[in-house]
């Protein structure tokens, strides 16, 4: 299976390996926020092995994460699942700012008040 | 000067096809030393061994080169048929111009090139040969096993059915191991003391067999057929030979709160105590931190009792010297400790147990005599949860279990959870499982009997916690087929424990100079081909000291392990390998890097008188070989930095030598 | 006039136990490799003194391989391992000499492994064939 850009920048964020896990399920077992959850810490885990990313981003399950660590504590493996949400979290948030400033809003912004660096750093700030 | 008869083998159209084996024998017949060189079409027939013998006489060679087939196929050939003919059998070099020459290169003139430049190389490695005689050495009769396992036992009485006399040393106060504290054993069920103690009687009986118990190895010297060894005998304040086990002693005992290590510690034993009725040997022991009378004098009560007057509360440790050819080790496992998994609440609550806990707890020669109670209350329980691969299969990074599968759980806890539903129906028994593993003989048979059979409750997925809430146990636990988080209140939770080689076992293994893995399994000579084998020479393998195991694999090896010694011990001597290291004395200066390197521990250093130049004389430490040890790896030539040390058969003059051969 | 072509020199120290009977097993499937390759047979890979190595290329090797059995396999069990750190040690001090990396090599070939044999001395010979001639540790004495 291909590696999408996503998935290998979500691994890369959070360091954590998918491919170390058993599937034992002993996050879940352990999770605090279980039943607020549509996708539980396990398959957190194994969506993200399968590049199966999208659907994990659109789920308020993101954000039932207490990010209590219990999973990574519990985790025979050393998978670390919170770690995982998390970055599905920044991944979101990423894609969210993205190119709210194209290079052609620029010109218009110009004027003699605005400090031209606040021009640059708000384009770097708001463009992917 | 050497006289070398070089012979080039046609091998039928094998090497004669691609390699102009005429040219050959023309071209090596130029090379230093050689004085005699021939052609022959199956050189490792009769006809052609014949001609090497009728060779060696007539040109008197002192040195064979033989280009043909792969040393690995025909060295043992070429060198008997040296030794026929009344050569040294090390005097022969094979050059590989089979393998390595006309079965890879397909160009006549290629092959013939590079054979020339083979025979060259071994011409060259012949004129340095010297000859080489294997040491001899003597075989102590005698084989020591360490651990009284059921591994241990069964080795023992192998060997001692042999005919050779074998001592075991077993650091408890009787033999019998794990398998003795164990209830039924699976996939039959038959009940363990049922098939154990008549083995420990037999081994007590038996009498080419001693036991020393409450012993432990406390020094090992020698090599393979010549072990020292040390065997410390720890005083049990009971004379061995004169105590009759009549159990008096025991009754009287006032100290009786010590924790029974033979029920896990869930009852209590007195301080003079026999571990269990079948104990082998018989004797009591007295436990020096709980009895009064040791510790402060007050008391004597057991001396009192005591008719055939066997107490002696002055007995001292002994430490026992004897001769062994043959050591195996037996030193078997332990449930790992829990103290890392405070998510199953093992040291909060009394009702969460380990497997061998359950197993004591069912035994009917247990602290409940067989009644399956809650060690808090006494309470029948009524449900059960077990959970699997605690602390098996973790990853390294998590530093709370092992990393590999402990093999025996699965089945384990097959057999407790349908025991428990065959003896106790109205009980609900869940196993949390992983994966099942069951593969051996008849044991998915078993898994599955206790599902469908029993109907016990296997779910995919793991307890995440156990929390203790008045007398009952809470259990959170994830089912994965059915995505649902579970929540169970439990009576008693069973902690499928990793198992983990014996604490005794990483010492014992530094003592032998045998190696052991980072679990600290001890290490097999050969995974596949050697399984029974340690790398060193006269020590060797029996149940899980080497990886985890059942019994029936346990047993297997032990029989394996015994009939290794078995033809160990039937040879009245040794003959060693003579391609070993030998160190020059006049240039090793006693650094010993030599000794650090050495994976078997041959190398010892001695303090040796030397004619200095100036005709007085210096005493100098220097390196020796033991060459009954040496298995001529060469590490040591590498390490030796003033180049003392040299290996016989592969010197470095002779490696040099072809070196150049090729590069010529 | 004609070019000669190049034809390296390569010394392989092989491993009685695992790398020479995965060159045998080569043999047996009948894997060819180049015959530049000359092997020399040794108990064990920590049987090697780089001294040979450099004794190797001083007498004119274009290249050298040391073959062993995989870490963790080796016959006298911890032998490979003292290979590997001395190896290491050798490169470094060759990296020194200004010796091209590429003319040594350590490869780990089991007896089990005859393709994997044949690849790697295929490969090592093209690398050192185009790397040309071993000039900088040569010693032109050693020619006749």
């Amino acid at each position: 299976m291909n590696k999408s850009y996503l998935q290998e920048d979500l691994l890369r964020m959070s360091g954590v390996n998918p491919r170390k896990c058993m599937q034992c399920g002993k996050c879940s077992a352990t999770c605090p926020a279980y039943d607020e959850m549509e996708y539980h810490p396990h398959q957190f885990v194994s969506m993200v092995k399968n590049g199966d990313i999208e659907p994990l981003m659109k789920s308020q399950s993101l954000y039932r994460c207490l990010t209590c660590f219990a999973c990574v504590e519990r985790c025979p493996r050393s998978v670390e699942p919170a770690k995982l949400v998390e970055a599905v979290r920044l991944a979101v948030i990423r894609q969210q700012g993205a190119n709210r400033m194209t290079a052609n809003d620029i010109p218009a912004l110009l004027d003699e008040d605005t400090p031209q660096q606040l021009l640059v750093s708000a384009f770097r700030k708001y463009t992917k | 000067m050497q006289r070398i008869g070089v012979f080039v083998c046609w091998c039928g159209s094998n090497i004669a096809g691609t390699v102009d084996v005429k040219a050959v024998a023309e071209a090596l017949k130029a090379e230093p030393g050689v004085v005699f060189s021939t052609d022959y079409q199956y050189m490792c027939s009769q006809a052609g061994q014949d001609m090497i013998k009728e060779s060696v006489r007539e040109h008197k060679l002192t040195g064979i080169v033989i280009c043909s087939c792969s040393p690995r196929m025909h060295e043992a050939t070429f060198r008997k048929t040296a030794a026929a003919a009344g050569l040294n059998p090390y005097m022969v070099e094979i050059a590989n111009i089979r393998e390595q020459c006309s079965w890879v290169h397909k160009e006549m003139p290629i092959g013939t090139e590079k054979a020339i430049i083979l025979g060259k190389a071994a011409v060259a490695k012949v004129n340095l040969n010297t000859p080489l005689t294997p040491g001899e050495s003597p075989v102590t009769k005698r084989a020591l096993v360490i651990g009284g396992g059921i591994a241990g036992i069964q080795t023992a009485l192998d060997i001692a059915d042999a005919g050779f006399p074998v001592d075991i040393v077993e650091k408890k106060p009787t033999i019998g191991g794990k398998m003795a504290q164990l209830d039924k054993t699976f996939p039959t069920l038959d009940c363990a003391a049922c098939i154990l103690t008549p083995k420990m009687v037999d081994v007590a009986q038996h009498e080419k067999i001693r036991i020393f118990s409450y012993s432990e190895v406390s020094e090992v010297k020698g090599f393979v057929g010549n072990f020292d060894v040390t065997i410390k005998k720890h005083a049990r304040y009971v004379k061995e030979d004169v105590c009759t086990g009549c159990g008096a002693c025991v009754e009287k005992c006032p100290m009786k709160k010590v924790p029974n290590e033979f029920n896990l510690g869930m009852d209590n034993r007195p301080a003079i105590y026999i571990p269990f009725a079948q104990a082998v040997p018989k004797v009591a022991t007295i436990d020096p931190n709980a009895c009064n009378m040791l510790k402060n004098g007050k008391c004597g009560l057991c001396a009192r009792v005591c008719t055939a007057g066997a107490i002696d509360y002055k007995q001292q440790d002994e430490y026992i010297q004897e001769k062994y050819g043959a050591i195996v080790v037996a030193t078997g496992f332990n449930p790992i400790s829990m103290d890392k998994f405070d998510e199953f609440a093992y040291n909060q609550s009394k009702d969460v147990i380990t497997s061998l806990e359950f197993e004591r707890l069912t035994n009917a020669a247990g602290p409940t005599a067989g009644k399956l109670l809650r060690p808090s209350d006494g309470k029948h329980p009524h449900t059960i949860v077990f959970v699997q691969c605690v602390g098996s299969r973790c990853d390294s990074c998590a530093q709370k279990g092992k990393e590999y599968c402990s093999k025996i759980c699965c089945m384990y806890t097959a057999k407790h959870a349908m025991l428990t539903r065959d003896k106790y129906p109205d009980t609900e028994v869940y196993v949390f499982y992983i994966d099942v593993r069951t593969p051996g003989k008849s044991f998915d048979e078993f898994y599955r009997r206790a599902v469908e059979e029993y109907d016990v409750h296997y779910i995919k997925g793991m307890v995440g916690k156990v929390t203790p809430q008045g007398d009952k146990l809470k259990v959170q636990a994830s089912d994965l087929l059915s995505n649902k988080q579970l929540h169970i209140d439990a009576d008693l939770v069973v902690l499928a424990a990793a198992i983990e080689p014996d604490k005794s076992a990483r010492p014992l293994a530094t003592m032998l100079t045998a190696s052991m893995d980072t679990n600290d399994f001890f290490t097999e000579a050969h995974p596949k081909l050697r399984p029974v084998e340690s790398p060193t020479a006269g020590v060797f393998l029996s149940g899980t000291c080497q990886g985890p195991k059942d019994i029936p694999e346990t047993v297997s090896q032990a029989g394996a392990a015994a009939s290794k010694v078995i033809g160990l011990l039937a040879k009245d001597k040794l003959k060693g390998n003579p391609c070993v290291a030998h160190s020059n004395e006049q240039m090793c200066n006693g650094c010993s890097s030599c000794e650090r390197v050495c994976p078997y521990g041959a190398i010892t250093y001695e303090d040796k008188e030397f004619r200095m130049p100036d005709r007085t004389t210096a005493i100098r430490r220097v390196a020796a070989v033991n060459p009954a040890v040496c298995q001529g790896c060469g590490a040591c030539t590498v390490a030796c930095p003033s180049g003392a040390m040299d290996l016989r058969g592969f010197m470095n003059e002779q490696i040099m030598a072809e070196v150049d051969a090729i590069c010529k | 006039m004609q070019v000669k072509e190049f034809k390296p020199l390569i010394v392989a120290f092989c491993c009685n136990w695992c790398s020479y009977a995965g060159a045998d097993l080569a043999g047996n499937n009948r894997l060819n490799y180049p015959a530049e390759v000359k092997i020399i047979r040794v108990p064990c890979s920590c049987r090697v003194n780089p001294m040979f190595i450099l004794r190797a290329f001083q007498r004119g090797a274009d290249g050298v391989i040391l073959c062993g059995c995989h870490p963790g396999d080796c016959h006298y069990t911890s032998g490979n391992y003292y290979t590997r750190r001395r190896m290491a040690m050798l490169f470094s001090m060759l990296d020194f000499l200004g010796i091209e990396r590429e003319r040594t090599r350590v490869e780990w070939v089991s007896a089990a492994e005859g393709a994997k044999f044949s690849a790697v001395m295929t490969d090592f010979a093209a690398t050192v064939k185009a790397l040309g001639e071993n000039k900088r540790l040569e010693d032109l004495r050693c020619k006749k």
